[in-house]
């Protein structure tokens, strides 16, 4: 105790540690299990590259994967909320499934033709992306009511929307097919025209660097305010090198990788470009799905971390009863959450059936393993109170990577299933290992 | 010298019943600032049920409640809290995964012009006041779930003393906790008698408060059988009171008292 008071409180730990790892991590303070995460990712992708002849590692296989990877990355972030309070989704892929058959009627059918707005009217995409969110956050409410107020447990009431949403997608069109999409709504699937190109990919990365280094000072400035102890200077100076070194080069990434030569071509042509010697270099960005993608982590982590419904979900994880006790209208808490999840089913959806240019009744079909995985690997506990947006994030850009890995090996689709199924199993595993030993 | 004060707390002639069972009779009970009282009596002796009476969770049929010498109506626990008292549960009412200060605000967040939360605000806050109740507390960025039980029950303490509790209820405040952590309960509620507040400890184990405690009151089948000042009286006759209902001689019986 004496020893204790010794030590003043605006003096950062880091002080006293001499292991310059140990010193490190606890001086910038970033989180372990994190760095563990994007040390698995990084195995994974160079172990990839070594086996599959140095095709992984590539700019066009990166922007791939990336792309592949948003839908997942978008519905994952609502399902760690879900996760957190001891719920469970699993109707997120049907619920995704109903949505893109909804937005690909409305789009092709019901506002062009019925309300007479006609193809290719600016107003379609926004009408049909609108027309689904409402549809989405309908099903949440009413699937997060029946858990919240009918007490009816998450997994049943979900596994019952699985089935429901599912047969409901088949219904709209009586699985008839719908495409294509509108030209303007197709921009949220990617490809060449659904990116933003090298200039405006630039503006990203100039703008995410400006908001990492203005984080870090307002932080500082938050803690001197309150005389908390500073993180050390080389420490801060360290985080803002990394956060704008990996903003910078996942930017210089996506403008590496140039639009298909014939595209390029026509491009040209269209626009009375000269063709120079070696074909034309028009990069792809930053492609708009990957955009979403970050802007609803960026939002999902500001609800989850700054707002009082965010605190309140993890509460309500952490000990429902005493949630409740404060005062916390946790049944509420919980409509909201589903309600959430349903919107973010819907932003998935626009993204799949615009990257696929077409709406099926079986799009989505096993996303809410994929979603519950990732959230999963991520580090989202079971148990409940536990979870990051941004680790559930990096959970499916693993799940992604293992895919897409595989496919690149050239591995047999039963094969790729069950080496998914084997590491989601041995992930869990070793987050177990790690809390066992952190406490 | 307590006594020409204006009590805290004064609940005369409380009864309540629940399908034809008086669990309360006609108890009386009062509570002067900075005094601890303990509470005690078998399990089913009705001092959970009357103190639930003034923390609001139940209704009484009968009976009134006098708060500073006034009438006070409670009749949930918004009004209870709105009179300055607090209840700590038994079961240790703190979500284990956010860390004390998010404890400490659950429920009645500071909040930043924009609706965010302010967290600086709010740890700077429970760093104030967690080192007026245990200065050795040092863990804020830490989930609860890492505290030991004493260090957890500071943090429950100490929410209920930042909102302005004048009157605190701990239901079985040490029975969870270790010898040492007990010890460290036992000097936070001294600290808290010493800023005025009133206490109302409840045990079925005279252990747990007897040493705490200025004066006991018994209850058995929902009366109370008797009160005394610890000063007064030994472990074994405060015993003898909880089992048998016998009042000995340094304590004033009761209507539950049995007669001889």
């Amino acid at each position: 105790m004496a020893e204790q008071h010794a030590i003043p409180t605006n003096v950062h730990p880091s002080r006293f540690v001499q292991n310059p790892l140990q010193r490190f991590l606890m001086a910038t303070e970033l989180d372990t299990r994190l760095l563990g995460m994007i040390g698995a990712l990084a195995i994974i992708w160079i172990g990839f590259n070594i086996f599959s002849g140095g095709l992984f590692l590539t700019p066009r296989n990166l922007w791939n994967l990336s792309v592949q990877t948003a839908s997942v990355a978008v519905m994952v972030t609502g399902m760690v909320l879900i996760i957190v309070t001891r719920n469970i989704d699993l109707s997120v892929g049907s619920i995704l499934g109903l949505v893109g058959m909804v937005m690909g009627v409305m789009q092709t059918d019901i506002l062009p033709a019925q309300l007479g707005l006609g193809l290719g009217n600016p107003l379609i995409w926004v009408l049909s992306l609108a027309a689904g969110l409402v549809v989405g956050v309908g099903i949440g409410a009413l699937q997060g009511a029946i858990i919240a107020y009918l007490r009816v447990p998450a997994f049943i009431v979900t596994l019952g929307g699985y089935l429901v949403w599912r047969g409901a997608a088949w219904w709209v069109t009586m699985g008839r097919t719908v495409a294509p999409m509108d030209p303007t709504f197709q921009l949220m699937g990617g490809g060449p025209a659904g990116s933003v190109g090298q200039f405006w990919s630039w503006v990203v990365a100039v703008i995410a660097c400006a908001a990492i280094l203005i984080g870090l000072y307002w932080g500082r400035r938050q803690r001197r305010r309150f005389n908390f102890p500073l993180r050390p200077v080389w420490a801060e100076a360290a985080l803002g090198v990394i956060g704008c070194g990996l903003s910078i080069g996942a930017v210089w990434v996506a403008n590496a990788y140039p639009w298909p030569r014939r595209i390029a071509e026509n491009y040209a042509e269209a626009n009375g470009i000269a063709v120079p010697e070696g074909g034309l270099f028009i990069s792809h960005g930053i492609a708009v799905p990957v955009l979403i993608a970050l802007g609803v982590g960026v939002v999902m982590t500001f609800i989850a971390t700054r707002t009082r419904f965010g605190r309140y979900v993890f509460a309500m994880g952490g000990n429902p009863e005493a949630a409740e006790l404060a005062g916390i209208n946790t049944r509420w808490v919980t409509v909201k959450i589903f309600m959430l999840m349903g919107a973010l089913c819907a932003i998935a959806a626009a993204i799949s059936t615009a990257r696929l240019n077409a709406a099926t009744n079986a799009l989505g079909t096993l996303d809410e393993l994929y979603v519950i995985a990732a959230a999963v690997i991520g580090g989202t506990s079971l148990a409940g109170g536990v979870g990051t947006i941004a680790g559930a994030l990096l959970g499916a850009l693993v799940m992604q990577s293992l895919q897409s890995g595989m496919v690149l090996m050239g591995l047999d689709s039963p094969l790729q299933s069950i080496v998914v199924g084997a590491v989601l199993v041995f992930a869990v595993w070793l987050d177990t290992l790690y809390r066992r030993n952190k406490h | 010298m307590l006594d020409t004060k204006t009590p805290l707390v004064e609940m005369n002639d409380i009864s309540i019943s629940f399908g034809g069972i008086r669990a309360v009779d006609r108890a009386s009970i009062d509570l002067y600032p900075g005094e601890v009282v303990g509470l005690l009596g078998h399990n089913g002796a009705g001092k959970s049920t009357l103190i639930k009476i003034l923390s609001g969770a139940y209704r009484r049929d009968a009976g009134s409640i006098r708060i500073n010498g006034e009438d006070a109506a409670i009749n949930n626990p918004r009004d209870a809290k709105g009179y300055g008292i607090e209840t700590i549960y038994q079961q240790l009412a703190v979500a284990d995964n956010v860390d004390a200060a998010a404890n400490l605000f659950l429920g009645r967040e500071i909040t930043t012009s924009i609706g965010t939360l302010d967290d600086a605000a709010m740890e700077s806050k429970a760093r104030e006041v967690m080192g007026r109740l245990n200065p050795n507390f040092r863990r804020f960025k830490e989930p609860v779930k890492a505290l030991s039980g004493g260090q957890r029950q500071s943090v429950a303490i100490a929410r209920a003393i930042l909102f302005n509790a004048r009157i605190l209820i701990m239901d079985e405040p040490t029975a969870a906790l270790g010898p040492q952590e007990t010890a460290q309960v036992g000097d936070l509620i001294k600290q808290l008698k010493s800023d005025g507040i009133g206490i109302f400890l409840i045990s079925h184990d005279i252990h747990d408060v007897f040493d705490l405690a200025d004066r006991v009151v018994v209850m058995k089948n929902g009366q109370v059988v008797g009160s005394a000042r610890t000063e007064d009286v030994t472990k074994d006759e405060v015993l003898g009171m909880i089992i048998l209902g016998k009042v000995p001689p340094g304590a004033k019986p009761g209507p539950g008292a049995i007669a001889g």
